[in-house]
């Protein structure tokens, strides 16, 4: 029930690879904000915490100047009363504590209220996108692959959810520090704030230039270990004909060459990715040397005291980290925004036109169904059905046959309305299906196609499925009607076993539990796919019984694989290419002596 | 066997992926660690001999630029260490992850069908590829944290122990809440860390199956059943979310409030001290201060990252771990040294008593199984799903041995053959067609790559795909996608047929490669089949008896075991299991 998990699926990888862009980041960013509105306010409490924080953070090492000037007047040096104030000492202690303890406080409330509503906003994206798909054609998840829409309910949220949660609390934090850090520094002393700045700057200028040339390394190792895997993956699903046609020799010669290739782009990104950690470092004494360098000589000339030094020692590296932490939380909201963009595109999507005004039903069906010049076409301007009008009478029985890839299932996607036609009318009973909300048209049908449905859950909630009222009864009965009964009575917990992946269940099993999910519905028309799937001749013919027991007394579409159905069937409908290129029974047909003769014969013929 | 490993066996294993060249490297980087931690220990000792100089009168400023500059040299020399440092952790981890990757590459492709089997193709996929980086991830970052972060709390812990108590204490106390919570973190956040794992895997489940079944859904106007659904899940997976958010955004302001208390605490303890002290101690008291709040700031650092080890650990070994136990586990099919059939037997497959089992299974899959195809013989296998059809014919390309009884083809035990001339002897087409990414030419011609167009035009027109490669863009050198999502079922399997067409080989095998094809499609092939190779023996799985019917011998496969053999007016007179099958296929007038 779940793909195998492969290496190319999964999350975005860490901070040291290139980060994917927004087509339109400003759009986008806008969409987000007008997203949040409702916690606007949240967010913004948040933002004024972050800045306050980081303002406590900013005028702490201003008081730990003061206490080792205290101290140090303790230095029986000239200039120095000799004796440590430890009043004073005590005083500037709380006040120091309090500084630091209410910095703690704003930075844990900005973390919980964005915590908070970081969570929530991802919440409701989820939830969004999911009744989305429920309202949208089926037209585009017939276009879309499922990974796509999946990974945007997982993945792309996640990525918006990690990027409000952190992002926005480190960048206002990280800025007011950087902007507190500078105020402070140039108040306190502006020579030593120069020379921190000037020392500080060219360190990072030096650092992003490194960053800049070892760009094309991260790249080339994204794309060589792509290569790599998809090597892997290709080879070991594929392991039966590669061992068959001998072309392991062939798989390892590719293998050795790019697994070099992988190697040597490999060590550079990360041994250039590992320097940017001894880099800040070196940033940081260099910043520190400058500091106390320019200190001593302004101290000598009396323009700057000890405390000052030591508060400029503890500002040099709060300076360097806040510049760290904005580049970090930009690539987090490029990231963001580029996974915002594809979760709004997708609620931005064209939904399927509103029906409730629509109110035509059928009280009492009797199960007429004509098709009245019916025009179709998955594309616009590929028609594929160019007119279509026949009359299945009540009860009566239609055969759909025609090789693989003839577009049978077209047939069942104009019946349920998954798709509408471009021109002519679909009638159940005389009144056009066009003119019933879609839900109506749809409980007139039971259906039962050939990819079995199977949900993890029990096996009472896989049959009974979205019907209110069934009892135990009614399951029980249908279970027996598919011949499944003897298998549920023989597991332990009955009909409450739950299937999921683990739950070994056949093939045959699914289907019995997709007819059976059919009886349940009851409705009074049927379309039915009776694929051969792969079963034991046995349960086959129980299949095959039930299904036959469900077409009686209901008007039936069948896309019919079977011989002794085809034979039976009212009318046949005989496909290729997409189009219905003959109508009639089957002696008809064999008369005409055309398509259907040939496809039939084929089979026989030797 | 794998299973019964112990960490040990393991670890030695892996230590064959290392080579002295390694190790040698790795005791160059632990050197320059040692260089790296050195000076990152003796700057702080510069700086505490600037705030000295600074209060010893008459200090003119290059005396501070003298210090500063040797200081400014370790900072130099500490950060040329690290540089080296991590180019060689760079390279070591790269070197091995090369290794390990390729070992556990050519392993899987000697591997036969029931280690796969063991493994799962997933998983295998898995191990060759996340987990290899993940180890090597760990190699190039978590063993230099290995190696530096005792070497700094040692370090530092040893310079600061005997100089004052009251100091020790307080650092002390940081490292104990520091490593509060570090449990925090791993006994409350990163256990539920998991669930979210799991929670988000429902949230895609849900959503998964409301896409799969997106036709089901609308059918049943199910579509508030499923929001219902999905909801459930994703307030499960937001509640959790919010519990580890919620705890983590407690941890890093305690995380910056332990620092920079410390620090505090270090001056307060320091201001009772020095008040204190006698007035000639107290500048050698004032400059230790300054030196002990740095080493406890790197004792706190060597702590931190010492925990984050903790966390990461555990994974890389289990990845690690992993992929030893595929590269521990030997192929169960050894290479024989024959490479000729015997003389006047080629195209001849023969089973003698064949039975096959799964190593530990009660039950044979399939047993007795005696049969005989002459050169140019059709010979059909037909049975229900799970009968052990599939696994007959898997026993003559040795994708599974024997468990008794032999497999002769062209007169000799399949044993007996190098694999790869047993293997060019046969023309294998699997039940779900597999095609590589390239191009239709690159695909057909897979296996015998000397093939010229002519043969490669000519194999395609055979297994009748000619009409739809010529209608593709670029013909036979059109792209196919991976996995050739690019092209149809049926056309897939066609190209499949092909290959094994182009390969020329004595014997074909289907199984089961008709089913995906329509009938007519499925009749043009099997003639063309018969004009063009009709001197080739044929092994075939099949489901349909349109399929099988003209076969020279059928052989009706029951439990595993052969219950009907002969031709098709034969069996439905004889074997009713067949009658049965045909039966449910074909009415009475059809069959006669």
């Amino acid at each position: 029930m779940s793909p195998p998990p492969g290496p190319m699926r999964g999350r975005r990888h860490g901070p040291s690879m290139p980060t994917e862009k927004a087509a339109d980041f400003r759009g986008t960013i806008v969409k987000l904000v007008r997203y949040c509105r409702p916690y606007l306010p949240a967010i913004l409490i948040a933002v004024v915490f972050a800045a306050l924080g980081a303002v406590m953070s900013v005028i702490g090492p201003n008081f730990v100047g003061d206490l080792s000037d205290l101290i140090s007047e303790g230095i029986p040096v000239a200039g120095h009363s000799g004796v440590i104030d430890m009043d004073a000492v005590m005083r500037i202690s709380v006040i120091l504590l309090s500084i630091y303890a209410a910095s703690w406080v704003f930075n844990f409330l900005q973390g919980y209220i964005m915590a908070t509503t970081s969570q929530r906003i991802a919440r409701t994206m989820r939830s969004e996108i999911s009744a989305k798909i429920n309202r949208m054609p089926l037209r585009y998840f017939d276009r879309h692959q499922f990974g796509d829409t999946l990974s945007r309910v997982t993945n792309d949220v996640d990525s918006v959810g990690v990027a409000l949660n952190s992002s926005i609390g480190s960048l206002v934090n990280a800025l007011a520090m950087l902007l507190g850090c500078l105020v402070m520094m140039l108040w306190t002393n502006w020579i030593m704030a120069g020379v921190a700045i000037i020392a500080t700057v060219f360190g990072f200028v030096l650092m992003f230039t490194i960053m800049r040339r070892s760009q094309k390394y991260f790249v080339g190792q994204q794309r060589v270990l792509g290569e790599v895997n998809g090597q892997i993956e290709e080879v070991y699903s594929g392991h039966t004909v590669v061992k068959a046609f001998n072309g392991e020799y062939g798989a390892i010669g590719q293998f050795v060459d790019a697994n070099g290739r992988l190697y040597s782009n490999a060590w550079k990104s990360q041994f250039l990715s590992g320097m940017m950690m001894p880099l800040m470092g070196f940033v940081g004494n260099l910043g520190y040397v400058a500091v106390c360098i320019t200190g001593s000589v302004l101290m000598v000339q009396g323009h700057a005291d000890i405390g000052t030094i030591v508060s400029f020692m503890i500002y040099v590296r709060l300076f360097t980290s806040p510049l760290n932490l904005i580049a970090q939380a930009n690539t987090s909201i490029q990231s963001a925004a580029a996974a915002g963009e594809r979760v709004f595109e997708f609620l931005g999507e064209e939904e399927m036109e509103d029906e409730s005004s629509k109110t035509a039903a059928i009280d009492e069906v009797r199960g007429k169904v004509e098709f009245d010049h019916v025009r179709f076409g998955y594309l616009p301007d590929k028609t594929i059905i160019h007119d279509l009008s026949f009359t299945a009478e009540p009860g009566s029985k239609v055969a759909v046959v025609g090789p693989t890839g003839a577009g049978k299932t077209t047939l069942v996607n104009l019946l349920m309305r998954f798709y509408d036609p471009d021109s002519g009318e679909i009638r159940i009973d005389g009144i056009p299906t066009s003119d019933m909300p879609r839900e109506k048209v749809r409980d007139l049908f039971c259906m039962i196609l050939q990819d079995t449905w199977i949900f993890e859950g029990t096996i009472r909630e896989n049959i009974v499925y979205s019907e209110e009222g069934v009892t135990d009864e009614d399951v029980m009965r249908a279970c027996d009607a598919v011949g499944l009964i003897h298998f549920v009575n023989t597991l332990p917990e009955g009909l409450d076993t739950v299937l999921d992946d683990r739950a070994s269940i056949s093939a045959g099993q699914r289907q019995q539990i997709t007819i059976a999910r059919a009886i349940i519905e009851n409705a009074p028309l049927l379309i039915l796919d009776e694929a051969t799937s792969s079963v034991d001749t046995r349960t086959e013919r129980v299949i095959q019984r039930a299904m036959d027991d469900l077409t009686v007394g209901r008007t039936s579409f069948v896309i019919a694989h079977r011989l002794s159905t085809i034979r039976n069937a009212d009318v046949i409908l005989v496909m290729r290419d997409g189009d219905i290129k003959e109508i009639g029974n089957h002696d008809e047909l064999m008369a005409r002596n055309g398509y259907y003769a040939e496809l039939y014969n084929s089979q026989f013929e030797e | 066997m794998a299973d019964g490993m112990t960490r040990m066996d393991k670890l030695r294993l892996f230590m064959r992926y290392t080579e002295r060249k390694d190790y040698l490297m790795l005791m160059a980087a632990f050197l320059f660690v040692v260089v790296q931690v050195y000076m990152d220990i003796t700057i702080p000792g510069y700086m505490s001999e600037i705030v000295e100089l600074l209060y010893t009168p008459g200090t003119v400023p290059s005396d501070i630029l003298g210090t500063g500059g040797w200081m400014l040299l370790c900072a130099l020399v500490s950060l040329s260490a690290a540089l080296v440092t991590g180019f060689i952790a760079a390279r070591v981890a790269a070197t091995v992850a090369m290794r390990l990757r390729e070992a556990i590459f050519r392993k899987t492709l000697s591997f036969s069908m029931e280690e796969i089997g063991r493994f799962s193709t997933a998983s295998l996929i898995t191990r060759s590829t996340n987990d290899i980086t993940q180890v090597q991830l760990f190699i190039a970052v978590g063993m230099q944290v290995i190696i530096k972060a005792p070497i700094m709390a040692v370090w530092g812990v040893s310079m600061i122990l005997g100089k004052n108590f009251e100091w020790t204490l307080v650092t002390a106390g940081a490292v104990v809440i520091l490593v509060l919570i570090m449990s925090v973190i791993v006994f409350v956040a990163i256990p539920k860390s998991r669930l979210i794992q799991s929670l988000t895997d429902d949230v895609n489940r849900v959503t998964r199956e409301n896409l799969t079944g997106i036709r089901v859904v609308r059918a049943y106007n199910a579509e508030g059943y499923q929001e219902e659904k999905f909801e459930d899940a994703n307030r499960r997976l937001t509640d959790t979310n919010l519990f580890v958010s919620k705890v983590m955004s407690l941890v890093s302001p305690s995380m910056s409030f332990l620092m920079s208390g410390l620090t505090a605490a270090i001056y307060i303890v320091g201001a009772t001290l020095i008040d204190s002290a006698l007035p000639l101690e107290r500048t050698a008291l004032f400059a230790d201060m300054v030196v002990f709040s740095n080493y406890a700031m790197l004792i706190i650092m060597a702590f931190m990252s010492l925990s984050m080890i903790t966390i990461i650990a555990p994974r890389s070994l289990v990845a690690a771990g992993r992929i030893v136990e595929v590269i521990a586990t030997d192929a169960t099919i050894a290479d024989g040294t024959e490479t000729e059939g015997v003389p006047g037997k080629e195209g001849t497959v023969e089973f003698r008593d064949v039975s096959f089992s799964y190593p530990g299974a009660q039950e044979a899959v399939v047993s007795g199984i005696t049969f005989t195809a002459s050169k140019g013989d059709t010979v059909a296998i037909i049975g229900a799903t799970g009968c052990g059809k599939s696994t007959i014919v898997n026993l003559i390309p040795r994708f599974y041995d024997v468990t008794s009884g032999s497999v002769m083809v062209d007169g000799r035990d399949v044993r007996e053959y190098t694999q790869r001339s047993l293997r060019d002897r046969i023309g294998y087409v699997p039940q779900k067609a597999v095609l590589f990414s390239g191009t239709v030419r690159s695909n057909v011609s897979y296996g015998s790559e000397d093939a010229t167009d002519e043969e490669v035009r000519k194999a395609v027109a055979v297994a009748q795909g000619r009409d739809f490669v010529e209608s593709m863009e670029g013909g036979y050198d059109a792209p196919i996608a991976q996995g050739g999502s690019n092209v149809s079922g049926g056309q897939k399997q066609r190209l499949s047929i092909a290959r094994a067409v182009c390969s020329k080989p004595e014997i074909y095998i289907f199984d089961d490669s008709f089913s995906a094809l329509d009938y007519k499609t499925d009749l043009n092939l099997r003639r063309a089949l018969k004009d063009e190779v009709g001197d080739a023996t044929v092994i075939m799985v099949a489901q349909r008896i349109g399929t099988i019917r003209d076969a020279d011998t059928i052989l009706v496969v029951d439990d595993g075991r052969i219950v009907g053999s002969g031709r098709h007016d034969d069996l439905l007179r004889d074997c009713p299991v067949y009658r049965e099958i045909a039966l449910s296929q074909l009415s009475e007038e059809e069959l006669s």
